[in-house]
């Protein structure tokens, strides 16, 4: 939490004068008992009315000048605290922004989407709350005091035994609910999981009918959130009776005591009456404090998730200064590249060398887990290899600028992603100044314009958030689509062909050979038609090269490559 | 990731009455039919009736001894000020009379320990009620949504009904903990210290009502004008998090294509707009407590004027102005408290009817009381569809006039491109959905007749999207049969051939299955579903041959396993393998959601039609050219 506060360093001016308008506010509110007991014991007890009357204007001068601090502080603090909650969301997004692959994979998408939206605005509340409350309570509370102390010294010794009773009093109850509390949240998560669970798996729980269990196993799941909740309201139920009686306990003591130093002409009557309203003033500013703890705690949890995202640092960085190509397009080169995952215990990839020329169709397949996505994706550098070395253009990918290395490379992911937007807009997104004509042309080529023109606004048709409102396969074809306007030096497939009929499919391919033919093409696939006819294929089994070469070369030389032929075809069609 | 957006909610179940007034001027949700919601609202606390009876009686009489406390409280005042003038006036023999001061003193003590005793009592009965009526309606939640129809479940999403279960319910659970004794407190407040003001002085009291309206129009005014910051907000709000969730869940795309600038400059411009509706919602719905308190002090200080004013012309004594301030300061805290409890309220009741709709939606064709399970005996898995019509929408039909004949251990290979509709025959026949017209049976029962839980008994699935649930391998394989022994699980696990990988994880059988399973491979899933369809033992299988997503030798592994399910037992195959299909005794070719051609393969193919087409596109086309 605190080392969040450095956000606010923007802002110190601006909380100064909160501080000094809320401490002005308290101390009008407790300067109005004090006229009161002018009023009391001048006006009153002389009987003189013009007195009161003076006094009552002075009151409501005093009421007004309070009510004008606290409505600056108001609009000093809620800009602070948005302000606080713009910078930081804004300096969260800019860093997960530079975040590599390996960073997204390590706190995990979900996880950073609820860290920059729903902590950041937790925070932001509670610092809200606090500027309104966190400071105005001490502030009321060392008014008070001050004023007590002014009227009268020696009865304020009451709030010597009084504090000490009331903060044990709140720490008890507190500490006992605090545990509670969060296995509060633990249960209710739990319930939440069993829940999603038997909606996920609907059909599994009533084919196998068992919809008894889920009931049990909900029931459970509910009975113990259940008596966990009882618990804890049963605790809490002791807060305010406890409070209340003790504040209570010490008017009494206050017009107990008063009355004696009365009757000795230590003090006024006025006085007491002041004294009284101060003490109130006093104990509730300490309860206000105790609210406070139930709310901080929430906050740090989101506080210390922000820090761990703020506190990473992107394993991947450009370098101080980058190379540039050798003037060749488009050649790639692996040259004995290994890779870990980090914390893996094996590499991912194993010494893997090959060379891929514009022109020229390579394709990798292999099962899953046998590294083919992890290859690709070293290409663009979303990940930096262990040893060895990629190349483009003679130049190792480390030793280029990412914005330069990623302007050669047409991507297309294994699962196609859309943003929200029109269909132009999302294919334009591979080449900003792209002309209609390249939109249209790319859209025809990845076999979309059939679908696009069937859509009621053509290009301009807007895709919802996540592309729901398109079909996996058309999804698939935009994404392609994307890729070539971009008219890259080298396009990697990555098994982006998954959701297509094979005649989209074959329809696709045909058109692309016809525009990639001077581009080096990377295609990774699970299905041996889609390799068939590529000039170069790898086989990864286990993260390691298990043969390379045409279809015919591979038939002969690869057992692992006839087994993936063997297991997708029958025996007769094999060639 | 649906589920994670949240409402805005009054408040996180603590355990806090009064709270600070944050929400205020907040939009809130409501409801459509208040009156009846708010009956059967009612209703479920009606088995409470005597504990909430007692709180309403501890409620009342908590809150009146506090109120009389000040007037009590006022008279020790009194005493001690006539004492006091009395001495001045230097009348003989005058004193402070400390004996009546400690009498009363004594009594307010008294007061005050019931007062706070009945508060403590009050708010403890309450717990028990407010959760054991949420345990209830929780449960009749979660068992409505078993006997609703999986129409139910495909029409919505998760996090829709997740939403529902949990969160509305979570909402009604903490107003009934918190705003409902306060809703009694601030009443009886409310009436009370109106009560003790007209007793003390009718012109103070008339002094204050004044300022109500004031307080009114001003609490009015500031929260109609913070609505239109706060629909800012949450717009710019939800602009954000969906900008969020996009360019996160795009990320790779976002690097692919160099766009990070362009992603950040547009987050930085909604982030802009946020901030300005942000600080004005929270400024402006901020305002509203120095106004009202400057209002109420306004009230302070004509009550300090006038009322001392009337004690130097003797019609009232100090102890009362003293009193009565106190009385003042605690006339508008219930007023505030009013105004936010109806706030919470709708909500909740909205929240409420969003429940009952849930629980009010259609179930399933209830079963026929007699069962036809008897007759089945051991059964043998002749299945025929007859003249079966059916659509998922009624202006949309989708099958029509379908027969179908499958004899005992025969296989049915389902064919067609993705998304044909090839669930839509699993969904009929293991009766997800109802038929139209028509009629399937099984070994000559038609299923309607069969109570649900023993038709889907028969049936075994295998699904490509395999569900398991977080717990161990070993109740994930059980899940199959009630009762399963621990020899028995661990046969099926051999007999899919998912013994050896279990043994291999560190904890064997034991190993807990995270959240979404994502400590095993995708393809030792599947092999622990097809497990668990082993131990299941069922007459007729359901299997979904996909395994894309797996490698080659599990791939091996799992066909083995499904050839032997398939062993004896008549099976429906979502084909996607040419040595099924061509073996299969039937297939049913698939196309936009209709069963578009039927017969064997040598039939299909002297058809030449979509299938013919289907097959040598998918399974000769590129070979063809490749061997030519």
């Amino acid at each position: 939490m605190k080392k969040l506060f450095r956000y606010l360093k923007p802002y110190r001016f601006p909380i100064g004068f909160v501080l000094i308008l809320i401490f002005l506010q308290s101390l009008s509110d407790l300067y109005l008992p004090t006229l009161l007991a002018d009023i009391v014991d001048h006006g009153i007890v002389l009987g003189d009315t013009p007195y009161i009357w003076r006094i009552g204007g002075l009151m409501l001068l005093v009421a007004a000048f309070g009510a004008i601090c606290s409505v600056a502080a108001g609009y000093l603090s809620s800009r602070v605290s948005a302000g606080f909650g713009m910078r930081l969301r804004g300096e969260m997004f800019r860093h997960v922004e530079n975040f590599s692959l390996q960073e997204f994979d390590k706190i995990g998408t979900a996880s950073l989407i609820t860290r920059t939206t729903n902590d950041i605005t937790q925070v932001q509340q509670v610092l809200t709350m606090m500027l309104r409350m966190m400071i105005s309570a001490p502030m009321l509370c060392i008014g008070g005091i001050l004023m007590a102390v002014s009227k009268d010294a020696k009865l304020s010794l009451i709030f010597v035994a009084v504090i000490p009773i009331l903060a044990l009093a709140i720490f008890t109850i507190v500490s006992r609910g605090m545990p509670l509390f969060k296995a509060l949240q633990k249960k209710l998560d739990r319930l939440n999981l069993v829940l999603r669970e038997s909606l996920t798996g609907i059909r599994v729980v009533r084919s196998f009918n068992r919809i008894e269990h889920e009931k049990r196993r909900f029931g459970e799941a509910n009975r113990d959130l259940t008596d966990t909740a009882t618990k804890v309201n049963r605790i809490m139920a002791a807060m305010m009776p406890v409070m209340m009686l003790i504040m209570n306990f010490s008017s009494i003591a206050i017009i107990w005591f008063g009355s004696i130093r009365i009757d000795n002409n230590h003090m006024q009557v006025g006085d007491l009456m002041a004294f009284l309203q101060y003490a109130m003033q006093i104990l509730f500013s300490l309860m206000m404090v105790s609210m406070m703890f139930v709310m901080i705690p929430r906050a740090s949890a989101s506080a210390t998730r922000i820090n761990e995202v703020l506190d990473t640092v992107p394993d991947i960085s450009d370098p101080a200064e980058p190379k540039r190509g050798d003037g060749r397009r488009g050649w790639l080169a692996f040259e004995n590249v290994t890779f870990h995952y980090p914390g893996a215990e094996k590499p991912a990839l194993e010494r893997i060398s090959f060379e891929a020329r514009p022109g020229e169709v390579t394709a990798i397949i292999g099962g899953t887990g046998s590294g083919k996505s992890t290859l690709v994706s070293l290409i663009p550098r979303f990940y930096d290899v262990t040893e060895g070395s990629v190349r483009i253009d003679g130049v190792d990918v480390r030793e280029l600028s990412q914005a330069e290395l990623r302007a050669k490379i047409g991507y297309v992911p294994q699962q196609a992603v859309l943003f929200s937007g029109s269909i132009a807009e999302n294919i334009r997104y591979g080449k900003e100044d792209a002309t209609d004509e390249e939109i249209t042309h790319a859209a025809e080529v990845a076999q979309a314009a059939d679908f696009i023109s069937e859509m009621k606004d053509g290009y301009d048709s807007v895709i919802a958030q996540g592309g729901t409102n398109v079909s996996g396969g058309q999804k698939q074809r935009l994404s392609i689509a994307r890729a070539l306007v971009r008219h890259p030096e080298i396009y990697v497939f990555d098994d982006s062909f998954s959701a297509l009929d094979f005649k989209t499919d074959a329809k696709l391919r045909a058109a692309m050979r016809r525009e990639t033919t001077e581009a080096t093409v990377l295609i990774v696939a699970q299905r041996v038609s889609t390799v068939m006819d590529a000039d170069r294929i790898v086989v990864l089994e286990d993260g390691a090269i298990a043969g390379m070469g045409t279809h015919r070369e591979l038939m002969e030389s690869s057992q692992v490559y006839r087994e993936i032929v063997a297991s997708q075809l029958a025996e007769e069609e094999i060639a | 990731m649906s589920e994670e957006k949240n409402r805005p909610r009054g408040r996180a179940g603590g355990g806090h009455p009064g709270g600070p007034m944050g929400g205020m001027g907040m939009p809130v949700q409501k409801a459509k039919d208040f009156k009846g919601t708010f009956r059967r609202l009612a209703g479920y606390l009606k088995p409470h009736k005597g504990a909430l009876l007692f709180v309403l009686a501890a409620a009342i009489l908590s809150t009146v001894f506090s109120i009389v406390s000040p007037k009590i409280m006022g008279k020790a005042t009194t005493k001690l000020f006539e004492g006091l003038m009395m001495k001045m006036k230097g009348v003989p023999g005058a004193a402070v009379d400390f004996g009546y001061i400690g009498d009363i003193l004594l009594l307010l003590v008294g007061l005050y320990l019931v007062s706070s005793l009945f508060a403590y009592i009050q708010q403890y009965v309450m717990a028990g009620v407010a959760q054991r009526t949420v345990y209830d309606l929780r449960r009749e939640v979660n068992e409505k949504l078993a006997r609703l129809p999986l129409k139910f479940f495909d029409s919505r999403t998760h996090g829709e009904i997740l939403s529902r279960a949990v969160n509305d319910v979570d909402n009604i659970s903490s107003t009934l903990q918190q705003s409902l004794t306060q809703l009694i407190t601030s009443v009886v407040t409310l009436v009370g210290v109106i009560v003790m003001m007209l007793t003390i002085s009718p012109l103070l009291t008339l002094i204050v009502f004044l300022t109500l309206p004031l307080s009114v129009f001003v609490a009015k005014s500031v929260a109609t004008r913070s609505q239109t910051f706060f629909k800012g907000q949450q717009k710019s709000l939800g602009e954000l998090n969906g900008h969020v969730e996009e360019m996160y869940t795009g990320h790779r795309i976002v690097k692919a294509f160099g766009r990070e600038e362009k992603s950040v400059a547009a987050f930085h411009e909604i982030n802009e707009k946020l901030y300005e509706s942000g600080w004005k919602a929270q400024f402006v719905s901020g305002i509203i407590m120095p106004l009202m308190s400057f209002v109420s002090n306004i009230g302070y200080v004509f009550v300090s004027v006038v009322g001392g004013i009337l004690v130097t012309k003797r019609s009232i004594e100090i102890g009362d102005i003293q009193a009565f301030i106190q009385y003042t300061r605690q006339f508008s805290m219930p007023i505030t408290q009013l105004a936010n409890i109806a706030n919470v309220i709708q909500s909740t009741i909205a929240s409420a009817e969003r429940v009952f709709e849930l629980l009010d939606e259609q179930e399933e064709v209830p079963e026929t009381a007699r069962s036809a399970a008897g007759q089945l005996g051991r059964p043998r898995g002749d299945i025929r569809f007859e003249q079966v019509d059916f659509g998922y929408k009624e202006d949309a039909p989708l099958l029509k006039d379908l027969n179908i004949n499958v004899s005992s251990g025969q296989t049915v290979a389902i064919v067609g491109p993705t998304g044909a509709g090839k669930t839509t025959l699993i969904n009929l026949l293991m009766r997800f959905y109802e038929l139209d017209g028509g009629r399937i049976t099984i070994d000559g029962t038609n299923i309607t007749e069969l109570k649900r839980g023993e038709l889907r008994s028969l049936f075994g699935m295998v699904l490509q999207d395999t569900w398991l649930f977080n717990g161990t391998i070993r109740d994930n394989i059980a899940y199959g049969r009630e009762g399963a022994t621990e020899e028995e699980v661990v046969e099926a696990a051999q007999a899919a051939h998912a013994d050896h990988f279990i043994r291999t994880l560190p904890e064997g059988y034991d190993t807990v299955l995270n959240e979404d399973a994502s400590n095993i491979s995708q393809g030792q899933k599947q092999l622990l579903t097809i497990a668990r369809a082993i131990l299941a033992d069922p007459a007729i299988l359901i299997l979904d041959e996909a395994t894309s997503s797996v490698d080659t030798r599990t791939e091996v592994y799992i066909q083995r396993a499904m050839n032997q399910l398939m062993e004896g037992r008549t099976s429906f195959v979502i084909a996607h393998r040419l040595s099924t299909i061509r073996e299969a005794d039937l297939i049913l070719v698939m196309n936009h959601g209709t069963v578009i051609e039927k017969g064997t393969h040598e039939e299909l193919l002297a058809q030449d039609g979509f299938y013919a087409d289907l097959y040598n596109s998918q399974f000769a086309g590129g070979m063809v050219q490749d061997a030519g």
